[in-house]
């Protein structure tokens, strides 16, 4: 694990993603979920690439309860990139990592 | 040799996939594994496996994928991950085609394995993530004290069902018959589970709801009877797709899509072997998975022996 994805909450979720100046990548996740597992490898490698122009994160939602419910996710790995504050597009289940450039691209 | 080039290159990194990397580098042969996400394929949603022996108080499908790719890359595999567009087969060094690059080698096992099938009806895709889902271990938590469908009748099916029922209120299974096609210890768990209403004779004909999941369209087959169950969660397990988008004409498929092999695993084109759930086998397990490994590992290597 490189500290390049940075672990968010209910806590710091506004202070982190709503109000960041970049773009924000979060991924939504659970340690018994085999797919979550399966996609943060990839995240992590896009974090290293494109972690200057856009901040990475993920939340656990076992212990994050209130944020997955305001943006009603139901399923995870769900993939959520926030611009300006606000939700740019979403993505559910898995995905291969030129699928997620495409959709970096379109933030930066 | 160019450092491209392999005795075997592996297509798909489940059950399989690791079984066949397992045996080809014990058997001395330079060995890549490409894989489109990370090791481990469909068992990696599956809660629980108690059908594969040597684990006697059954194991994670998790867990289970864990162990087999550190067993294989105790014997030294490469794994890779990549995204395989196409197959040159002609000639003895065959072509595999990623998104980025092309790899060389003397023989191909794909075992690319199966990705779940659609049901095709209205609300599938859209309300996708939105309490569709094919995944009950990913998914089941959000469905706490809810009421759910499932829709399906095989092993899978009712496997899951069984584990949304730890989560949801209650659980509505939607099959097309009048009787389950699923093993006989997971259909007497199921029936006599109080959290389970079986909707027989039926198929989903719609989803609905505007921003998520809120019913579901059922017609009973045998009446043409349509009802709407009111639930906020549609699980999806009505069988599978070889996943085979990559295959040339040389290898022939069933009229399913699935490999059609012989009992070595070799497909219609020489060099190409074929394993696991992708093949047209009558039964898709990891214990029928890494069988077929096993075997086309060995006669891959039998095959590259007569190349010389």
């Amino acid at each position: 694990m490189s500290d390049a994805v940075i672990e968010i909450g209910d806590s710091n979720f506004e202070a982190e993603v709503l109000k960041s100046e970049k773009p924000v990548l979060v991924d939504f996740w659970a340690p018994w979920c085999g797919p979550c597992r399966a996609i943060a490898p990839t995240v992590e490698d896009l974090a290293v690439t494109y972690g200057d122009k856009i901040k990475f994160c993920k939340c656990n939602v076992d212990e994050n309860p209130l944020t997955p419910g305001k943006f009603e996710i139901k399923a995870i790995p769900t993939l959520i990139f926030f611009k300006n504050g606000s939700v740019a597009s979403q993505q559910t289940g898995l995905a291969t990592k030129e699928q997620l450039e495409e959709k970096i691209k379109t933030l930066i | 040799m160019d450092k491209n080039d392999y005795d075997v290159v592996i297509i798909g990194g489940g059950p399989a996939g690791l079984t066949a990397g397992i045996y080809a580098k014990r058997a001395g042969l330079s060995a890549l594994l490409i894989e489109k996400h990370t090791p481990g394929g469909q068992i990696m949603i599956t809660d629980w496996i108690e059908n594969y022996p040597g684990f006697p108080e059954g194991l994670a499908g998790y867990d289970l994928t864990m162990k087999m790719e550190q067993q294989a890359k105790n014997f030294g595999l490469e794994i890779i991950q990549g995204d395989v567009k196409s197959l040159e087969t002609d000639s003895k060094i065959k072509k595999i085609n990623l998104s980025d690059k092309s790899v060389n080698s003397k023989t191909v096992i794909i075992a690319s394995g199966c990705s779940p099938k659609k049901l095709g009806i209205p609300g599938e895709n859209t309300l996708y993530g939105k309490g569709v889902s094919t995944c009950a271990t990913c998914d089941a938590m959000f469905f706490r004290n809810k009421d759910v469908i499932a829709i399906g009748g095989g092993d899978t099916a009712v496997q899951e069902t069984l584990f949304l029922t730890k989560f949801a209120r209650k659980v509505y299974l939607v099959h097309r018959r009048d009787k389950l096609r699923a093993t006989k210890i997971l259909q007497d768990r199921i029936l006599s589970n109080e959290k389970v209403e079986m909707v027989w004779d039926s198929t989903a004909t719609e989803i609905l709801g505007s921003k998520s999941v809120e019913a579901v369209s059922v017609k009973n087959v045998k009446t043409g009877e349509i009802k709407k169950i009111e639930a906020e969660g549609c699980f999806i397990w009505v069988g599978t797709l070889p996943n085979t988008e990559f295959l040339n004409a040389q290898i022939k498929v069933d009229e399913s899509g699935f490999i059609i092999t012989n009992n070595r695993m070799e497909t219609s084109a020489k060099g190409i072997f074929a394993a696991g759930d992708v093949r047209n086998t009558p039964l898709r397990q990891v214990s029928t998975a890494v069988g077929d490994a096993a075997i086309a590992a060995f006669c891959a290597d039998q095959y590259i022996e007569g190349l010389s």
